[in-house]
């Protein structure tokens, strides 16, 4: 009888040990990429390691709303992460550095705060290409300073009736790439006001010039990716129509946005309301090398994120292209 | 009431007398339940998806309340493993009746604690916590854990099984409804009973030990304390008892006099109704107060269940007994010292609560599993959320059963549990020489509510 017991006593610590300790190894060895809403940690862990050449497999789970997956400046499509499933992506860099992988889906109003870094080690470094500064900095552009229009048009201005006009002008009234990006249409529109030889067209004939001036520098495709780019990354703060009122602009104001209680980022910057693109006075004070700097870097303390490491070069100057659709009509008002 | 028939076989006895297969399957549920604990802390938090909340809470629950009660009554609690390892530990024994020597103080619980308020109170807390343990599997494994250790515990200190008796909340709502099941243990005939010196199922004996639940078999004559144990199957020298099929709902025949139980029936009943409004039903402000345990918000849900199920129905009812007594005593002498109708019926008046609460549950669990129990499908086959398909049902998408029939087949158990209730109040109020239709409209009123919650 004492042997049975013994034998029922072992047997049941082994099988329930057994129920205690195979899915906690089970649960060891199934390493997962955690997706929680800023507010409750983001990413964890919210840095991996991969190295330059080598396949790295992402097995990604959320543990409280839907995110989605994506690597900064990537053209993989993003993945989605749902609640208590599990995703997978496979990953491979060609190149060491450093890597950013972020939301992209709204989940809560700190959702641009929901970023991570892969570093790639191993493989051959890239040739070193000296870094220029970004076009705000050669300028002198301060990002944190006001920069209120000068002038503002009447009306709102048509591209299309500037197009018309720039093709009735006796000489080409155009600006090259360096001037466009270095100038707000503010600033364009002064001078050319102040241009004799344009004399005899009215304010508002100046601002549809500017205002084709300043949309015909990107193609209907383009814009339409740009388009896209702002709805998934601009408009949940900045409105879907540009007029500052995204569904998380509210929580920005009250500071609520804040993690742990404090102001955002720490500073106390105080409430900061998302920039209003359709305010004249701000979007066309700005020129694109100053909304470009502002995507590139973010407004330190006031919530708005860095894109830098999310965006290519290329997609932010799109992007500050098509912020001015905000304030010019492309097509002949109906 | 006489037991219509004995349910197993002189070979079915036989099997049932050994101890074996039920250290077996208590293995099983105790290596399930360390399961669920260790899902619900380091599974994903998600409660569709974690087996600690989707299997147990959806599935477990269901097959409780729709099955396993009022078929088996107190069955579960013979195979239920919270208090096992502090029997085991108890006895010093897990395969024999009795290890030398016994371990724990083996106190006797004091005379005040002896009754069910306890377990209306750890029910009630339950409850207040509900929202939260309900849908959080790292709660839910707090608390299994935390039962698990407190019933440890209390078979170190006290005799028998004091949580399972005095503490365990679920003991309570089980045995409460366990009434209802169409099966009983008893003794065949009291005369071997009288004659027996031993009392070896009371008291243990080499062939198995003493009634955990400290009951004397002699003198059921309701289903409510007893734990289905079995170990008086063993003991009985002169086997004298056994499991027999009797009519549904015996046990509430004769009205229950005592007010703890009448409490627990209300609790039971409020809580079905407070459960349906806040986890069926639409507003999202009750949800939230029910889930922001500390809240000023949480403060006045938990303010409003206790009112209700300790102020309000108690009151209600306690009200309808004096109007019943008030209108029978109309044009009679006044004899109200003498008369037998002189007490309060409020114990007795809380017996048709309970087949009435059990529809009230089964009504709620119906609407509960067949929306949700798609998600049971999808916790066995990834009982953590690690991206497992053990059985090729994780990616099952969740998908309500059997929709259209949720509404109907609520109503007609909530209409059938309301008509066997009256039947109950009936029989009561004919007992007590009192009106019954009083009654019977204090069970139409939650009737009607809770349908108008659920459907």
């Amino acid at each position: 009888m004492r042997s049975r017991e013994n034998a029922a006593r072992v047997a049941i610590l082994v099988f329930v040990g057994a129920a205690v300790l195979i899915p906690i190894a089970a649960w060891l060895r199934t390493p997962l990429v955690h997706a929680r809403v800023a507010e409750a940690g983001g990413w964890g862990p919210d840095m991996l390691r991969a190295r330059a050449g080598e396949p790295l497999l992402v097995r990604l789970t959320s543990d409280d709303v839907v995110h989605g997956f994506a690597i900064g400046q990537g053209d993989a499509p993003a993945v989605d992460v749902m609640p208590g499933r599990v995703s997978q992506v496979w990953l491979r860099f060609d190149t060491p550095g450093t890597y950013t992988f972020y939301c992209t889906r709204w989940c809560g109003p700190n959702h641009w705060r929901m970023r991570g870094t892969i570093e790639v080690e191993g493989g051959q470094a890239p040739s070193a290409v000296p870094a220029s500064p970004p076009l705000f900095q050669v300028l002198g552009i301060d990002l944190d300073q006001p920069h209120p229009a000068a002038a503002t048009p009447s009306a709102r201005p048509e591209a299309q009736r500037g197009l018309a006009l720039a093709g009735s002008q006796a000489q080409p009234i155009d600006l090259s790439l360096d001037e466009y990006r270095a100038q707000s249409p503010a600033a364009v529109w002064q001078s050319w006001r102040a241009e004799r030889s344009l004399a005899g067209l009215s304010d508002q004939d100046l601002w549809d010039l500017v205002a084709y001036t300043y949309t015909s520098t990107i193609s209907s495709a383009e814009r339409n990716e740009s388009a896209q780019l702002y709805a998934s990354n601009c408009a949940a703060c900045h409105g879907e129509r540009g007029d500052g009122q995204g569904v998380f602009a509210e929580a920005l104001t009250q500071g609520s946005l804040a993690m742990g209680g404090t102001s955002d980022m720490g500073q106390t910057a105080g409430p900061v309301r998302p920039a209003d693109f359709t305010d004249p006075a701000t979007l066309l004070g700005a020129s694109p090398a100053l909304l470009h700097g502002k995507i590139l870097r973010g407004g330190m303390g006031t919530g708005m994120p860095m894109w830098g490491a999310i965006l290519t070069d290329q997609q932010i100057w799109k992007l500050a292209a098509f912020l001015y659709t905000f304030q010019f009509n492309e097509e002949p008002a109906s | 009431m006489k037991p219509r028939s004995m349910v197993l076989s002189t070979r079915g006895m036989k099997m049932l007398k050994k101890r074996g297969w039920q250290v077996a399957l208590s293995t099983v549920m105790l290596a399930g339940l360390a399961f669920t604990a260790v899902a619900g802390w380091i599974g994903t938090p998600i409660g569709s998806r974690n087996f600690a909340i989707a299997f147990v809470w959806i599935g477990w629950f269901a097959a409780l309340i729709i099955i396993l009660i009022p078929i088996f009554g107190r069955g579960w609690c013979s195979i239920c493993p919270i208090p096992m390892v502090g029997d085991w530990v108890q006895r010093g024994a897990i395969l024999g009746p009795q290890g030398s020597p016994p371990r724990g103080l083996g106190l006797r619980v004091p005379a005040v604690l002896r009754n069910m308020w306890t377990q209306n109170a750890t029910f009630a807390l339950l409850a207040l916590f509900s929202a939260s343990i309900l849908t959080s599997p790292r709660i839910t494994a707090l608390a299994m854990v935390g039962m698990f250790a407190l019933a440890t515990g209390l078979s170190l200190v006290f005799e028998r099984r004091a949580f399972c008796r005095y503490v365990c909340p679920m003991g309570g709502f089980v045995g409460l409804y366990s009434q209802v099941a169409p099966i009983e243990l008893r003794v065949a005939s009291r005369e071997p009973c009288a004659a027996c010196q031993t009392k070896a199922c009371f008291n243990g004996s080499a062939e198995g030990y003493g009634c955990p639940w400290g009951v004397f078999p002699a003198g059921l004559t309701r289903n409510n304390y007893c734990g289905l144990c079995l170990e008086c199957l063993r003991t009985c020298p002169t086997n004298n008892l056994a499991i027999r099929l009797r009519p549904v709902a015996a046990d509430l025949a004769v009205p229950s006099t005592r007010r703890d139980e009448a409490f627990k029936s209300l609790l039971m009943l409020g809580s079905a109704m407070v459960y349906a409004a806040v986890l069926l039903g639409p507003w999202s402000s009750f949800k939230q107060a029910a889930f922001g345990i500390g809240s000023l918000a949480w403060l006045v849900y938990a303010a409003v269940f206790l009112v209700l199920v300790l102020g309000l129905l108690p009151g209600s009812l306690w009200l309808i007994g004096r109007f019943s007594q008030r209108l029978a005593r109309r044009g009679e002498p006044d004899s109200r010292a003498n008369s037998p109708r002189a007490r309060s019926p409020f114990a007795a008046f809380a017996t048709p609560l309970v087949p009435l609460g059990l529809a009230f549950w089964a009504a709620f669990s119906l609407s509960f599993f067949l929306t949700n129990g798609s998600y049971v499908l999808n916790s066995i086959s990834d009982p953590l959320g690690l991206g497992w398909n053990l059985i090729g049902t994780a990616g099952v998408a969740w998908r309500p059963m059997l929709a259209g029939a949720i509404a109907p087949l609520q109503t007609a158990v909530l209409l059938g549990g309301f008509i066997w209730a009256a039947r109950v109040a009936r029989g009561v109020t004919a007992r007590l020489q009192l009106p019954s239709l009083p009654l019977i409209g204090f069970l139409f009123l939650p009737t009607i509510v809770m349908m108008w919650l659920l459907t």
